[in-house]
């Protein structure tokens, strides 16, 4: 069953489009993700699943149950949607202990006292904060009161779990240990969980889906996988490879001749088309080429089909190095397993992974699907014991 | 779906609409409490404007010409321009605007002066200056006032002289005993506290770094005083101003005691005694101008500070401050600045408590004292037989009536004022909260004296569902709550706005009702802005005076009306035994309220 449905979703915050026709499915189970730079409408769109925020238009399902419809103006009741809200700042009542704020909820519902008692201890211990029940939020600390804020939305076993950037105000430390608690979560209580987030990571390592947002539209629905390999717009490319993962782009003309030959000019590289009567490509068409660090292999022997290049900085962390190049003016990042020592100024040979790379046109910012013709000499797998670099 | 028609699908929009408009909180409590000032505050001065162009029936005897129910500007000629109208209404005016210059002028002085000192210099003894100064606030204005008479009183009305003829055996001049300086010393002693703490506060907030830059850039201590600090304090100064003055000049008590003995009438004593003669439409008149005065002093300060507020820094997060140090004057400074307080505000007090044990007023010898007047029995020959004070009944009623419309009117109105707080502070974006913004304004605008005198004549009669109310407490409760909400629903939305909408979403998802969410979440939350609101109103209703002396009758005497009433018949033991009761009752209630409540005074003033 579906858990979500949303359809033609509409709405204005004083006077301003926030969010333009929203069309989302979420199937029961899902950890889908929310992930777009601040401003583009995801948590507006949490907010009026919620019910915290109306809907302009649209209808909102959830469970097959209509919560919402913004041509009848019905507008179902928060707290009758069966789902909870985890705020980016908490929100903990700072006048009720640990206890006090995680069991509201169910005295609210008029449970029985040990009923409370019996949830509430045990979505703290899920949450492992048991020995904090006693304590006042002020008295906390950030990656506590986290924890006290989930099991607070935990407790009342909602059948949606919304999360509005509950990581963002954390340390780098705490972020990916909380990251590990919420996948734990995740999969130990089953329910389906719509998070927010700007941040490309954590999008990528929790979710099952992930909606990428840009000026109020759901640009690109994929699995994490997909769209980090193939981003549909450009806009989403740069955005996904922003934050660390050093996108490289390199601009580039499509050009065709008379024979029907054509091929991909760029500053770097000169890169052979198939297919080039196909009317999607004209001569003299902008591109642009993404290429991330990874798919760039460096070789010390020059071999076909490869770059000169010569190395401007290198950059060790850890397990991977990264190698900044230099070629014909353009900078490229090429990321290397392992432990590499080069000398500025070395000439290392470079071939770009064609079927990795995302072409762009440039001026609708949409990916085109580029076929690109067999390399003449393509290099053998068998001979690779001067290969420095492969693809993780 | 589908097979809906489009009639369907409109009136359930419809039906869904208008349900979900109702069902918010800030929508439902907004359009009552709309209503509630409509019907308490804004019909009220309309009905008023309108009886003023109308003949009545009393108006046959005095002119040939009246017509009754007729339209007429006979009343507004007669007050304005005929030849009564310089002792009803120009001589009046023009001591009125006088007495309210002189006053906020003089309690700026005294209040920024403390202020500064206080906030902004390294002088010693801080607390007990503080606390000093806030002490005159406590007392009714008219204390002050009869105090002075203590002191200054001279052989022009008769009875005993004061404390100075009776040591110098020099008459004070009358300028000195009546009239306009001491009216304006009693206002200005008592007010001054508003400019302390509103720009206590203000100062407070501003950062000092703002006047550390100045000195850098080689600004001399007094350049930076006048080009940074005032112009930061300039908001806070004005609308002090403002508030001392809307004050000053619809005050009652004090120019009833201090200035009609020698016929120095202001708006709102000419206002009080006309109504007393029958004059209820001039009276009317009158209140209208004066309400006109404050109305135009608060539009005036909006143009003032409507433009400047743009780029006050002051509030923001309490930063370190540097102090002025004042070098070898320091102890000089506070030993003034204490010695003044103690002189104006803890004197009065201990001279009124030592007077009321004096058997004859202006006798100083041991044999002379007596506790007659606080629970003696009725001796024809004194007071006309009037009892002691803790025998009389009259006092207990009055007691009783008091404690009742100042408690039961403080905690309505500090509840009120959270809730339309609420309204105000989560409702911004809609019509209805800056609606109930304005609004709740409105009693600011209009003097006590005028309000109550509305009141007079709007619940003299029964009308609709509202029974009669002229004569009842509830009427007193009710004309209280109205005057004070400006300041409770200033406080209560500024103490609102500091508290996260999320909190509140929270529990919304949690399903909580707003009733729920209100009293678990809200009011817990708000709970120092509450107890600040309450004692606001307490301490201002036990006090009250201007506003409710009009609306007194016989069954509803207060603390304040029987003290007012023995001052006027020149009672004075029997007088200041009562406030002496009264300031115990009001210290006592402001210590517990700062003591448990958290209280914190500043706020409530500090708002407007």
């Amino acid at each position: 069953m579906n858990a979500i449905e949303l359809q033609g979703i509409h709405v204005a915050l004083d006077g301003k489009q926030v969010l333009n026709d929203i069309e989302l499915t979420i199937k029961q189970g899902d950890f889908m993700t929310f992930l777009g730079p601040s401003g583009c409408g995801k948590t507006t769109l949490l907010r009026t699943i919620a019910g915290l925020q109306k809907a302009d238009a649209g209808t909102i399902t959830i469970s097959g149950c209509e919560v919402a419809n913004g041509e009848t103006q019905f507008h179902m009741e928060p707290s009758k949607r069966r789902l909870s809200l985890v705020f980016q700042s908490y929100a903990l009542w700072p006048h009720m202990t640990v206890y006090e704020n995680v069991a509201f909820g169910l005295q609210v519902r008029k449970l029985a006292k040990a009923v409370v008692r019996e949830k509430v201890e045990a979505a703290l211990g899920k949450m492992r904060i048991a020995e904090l029940a006693g304590r006042y939020p002020s008295e906390l600390s950030g990656g506590q009161q986290q924890r006290v804020a989930i099991a607070r939305a935990i407790v009342t076993e909602p059948d949606i779990l919304l999360l509005d950037e509950p990581l963002s105000n954390l340390d780098a430390k705490l972020r990916v240990e909380m990251r590990a608690e919420l996948k734990r979560l995740h999969q130990e209580l089953n329910t389906t969980v719509i998070y927010v987030t700007h941040d490309q990571h954590e999008a990528m390592t929790l979710s099952t889906q992930v909606a990428v947002f840009f000026g109020g539209e759901i640009v690109q629905l994929d699995k994490p996988r997909e769209l980090y390999k193939r981003p549909k717009t450009l806009q989403v490319a740069e955005f996904i490879g922003s934050a660390g993962m050093q996108m490289n782009r390199l601009e580039g003309v499509i050009r065709t001749d008379e024979e029907g030959l054509s091929w991909l000019e760029t500053p770097v590289v000169l890169i052979p088309l198939a297919g080039g009567d196909s009317p999607t490509m004209q001569d003299g068409q902008e591109v642009v080429l993404t290429v991330r660090p990874e798919d760039i292999r460096l070789y010390e022997e020059r071999r076909p089909g490869s770059i000169a290049m010569s190395v401007s900085a290198v950059f060790p962390s850890g397990a991977e190095t990264l190698v900044q190049l230099d070629a014909a003016g353009m900078s490229l990042m090429a990321r290397v397993i392992g432990e590499s020592e080069y000398e500025p100024g070395t000439t290392l040979y470079a071939v770009l992974r064609q079927e990795q790379m995302n072409a762009y046109d440039k001026k609708t910012g949409i990916r085109m699907e580029l076929q690109y013709a067999a390399h003449n000499n393509e290099p053998g797998e068998s001979t690779h014991e001067d290969r420095l670099s492969y693809s993780r | 779906m589908a097979n809906k028609s489009a009639l369907t699908v409109r009136s359930t929009r419809f039906y869904n609409g208008l349900a979900n408009w109702l069902k918010s909180p800030i929508h439902l409590i907004g359009l009552a409490a709309l209503l509630f000032l409509a019907y308490t505050i804004a019909w009220p001065v309309l009905k008023i404007l309108y009886t003023t162009f109308l003949w009545r029936q009393q108006d046959v005897r005095l002119t040939g010409e009246a017509n009754p129910g007729h339209f007429t500007l006979y009343h507004w000629t007669r007050v304005l321009a005929s030849d009564m109208s310089m002792n009803l209404f120009y001589k009046p005016i023009l001591n009125s605007l006088g007495v309210g210059f002189a006053v906020s002028a003089l309690s700026m002085l005294i209040g920024c002066g403390l202020a500064w000192l206080v906030v902004r210099t390294n002088v010693p003894w801080k607390k007990t200056i503080a606390f000093l100064a806030v002490i005159p606030y406590l007392l009714p204005s008219w204390i002050i006032s009869q105090a002075w008479l203590t002191f200054f009183k001279n052989g022009k009305i008769g009875g005993t002289p004061g404390i100075m003829e009776a040591l110098l055996h020099v008459s004070p001049p009358d300028w000195l005993s009546y009239g306009f300086v001491p009216i304006v010393v009693s206002l200005s002693i008592h007010d001054s506290v508003f400019f302390f703490l509103i720009v206590g506060a203000a100062l407070s907030s501003m950062n000092s770094q703002l006047e550390e830059a100045a000195s850098v850039t080689g600004a001399a201590r007094w350049t930076i005083l006048r080009r940074i600090v005032f112009p930061l304090v300039m908001p806070s100064i004005l609308s002090g101003f403002i508030l001392i003055f809307t004050k000053a000049i619809s005050s009652y008590g004090v120019p009833a005691l201090l200035g009609t003995p020698v016929n120095f009438y202001m708006i709102s004593t000419m206002l009080y005694s006309s109504m007393r003669s029958r004059l209820t439409t001039e009276a009317n008149v009158l209140s209208l101008t004066l309400m006109l005065i404050s109305m135009l002093t608060i539009y005036l300060n909006q143009r003032v500070v409507g433009r400047r507020k743009s780029f006050v820094t002051v509030t923001g997060k309490d930063s370190a401050r540097t102090l002025t140090s004042l070098g070898r004057w320091r102890y000089p400074a506070a030993g003034t600045a204490a010695f003044v307080m103690i002189f104006i505000s803890v004197v009065p007090l201990l001279v009124l408590l030592f007077q009321s044990f004096m058997l004859k007023e202006g006798v100083y010898s041991l044999d002379n004292f007596t506790t007659h007047y606080w629970w003696g029995g009725s001796d024809p020959n004194i007071n006309t037989g009037e009892k002691g004070v803790l025998q009389n009944d009259i006092f207990m009623l009055a007691l009783k009536n008091s404690l009742y419309i100042a408690g039961v009117a403080s905690v309505i109105a500090a509840v009120i004022g959270l809730i339309l707080g609420y309204v105000v502070a989560r409702g911004r974006q809609s019509w209805i909260g800056r609606m109930v913004d304005q609004v709740s304004f409105l009693p600011y605008l209009i003097p006590g004296i005028s309000l109550a005198a509305i009141y007079i004549s709007m619940f003299a009669k029964p009308t609709l569902i509202i029974p009669a109310l002229y004569g009842t407490i509830t009427l007193l409760i009710l004309i209280t709550v109205v005057k004070e909400l400006p300041f409770t629903v200033k406080a209560g939305s500024a103490s609102m706005m500091q508290i996260g909408k999320e909190l509140e979403e929270a529990a919304q998802i949690s399903g909580a009702s707003w009733l729920t969410r209100f009293r678990r979440i809200l009011l817990p939350l708000n709970r120092k802005s509450l107890m600040s609101a309450f004692l606001l109103v307490f301490i201002g209703a036990m006090k009250e005076m201007e506003l409710i002396i009009l609306l007194i009758t016989p069954r509803t005497e207060t603390l304040t009306t029987i003290t007012f009433y023995y001052a006027e018949k020149g009672y004075e033991q029997l007088t200041n035994v009562i406030l002496m009761i009264i300031i115990a009752i009001v210290i006592t209630v402001y210590f517990l309220a700062v003591k448990f409540g958290k209280a914190d005074l500043t706020q409530g003033i500090g708002g407007q």
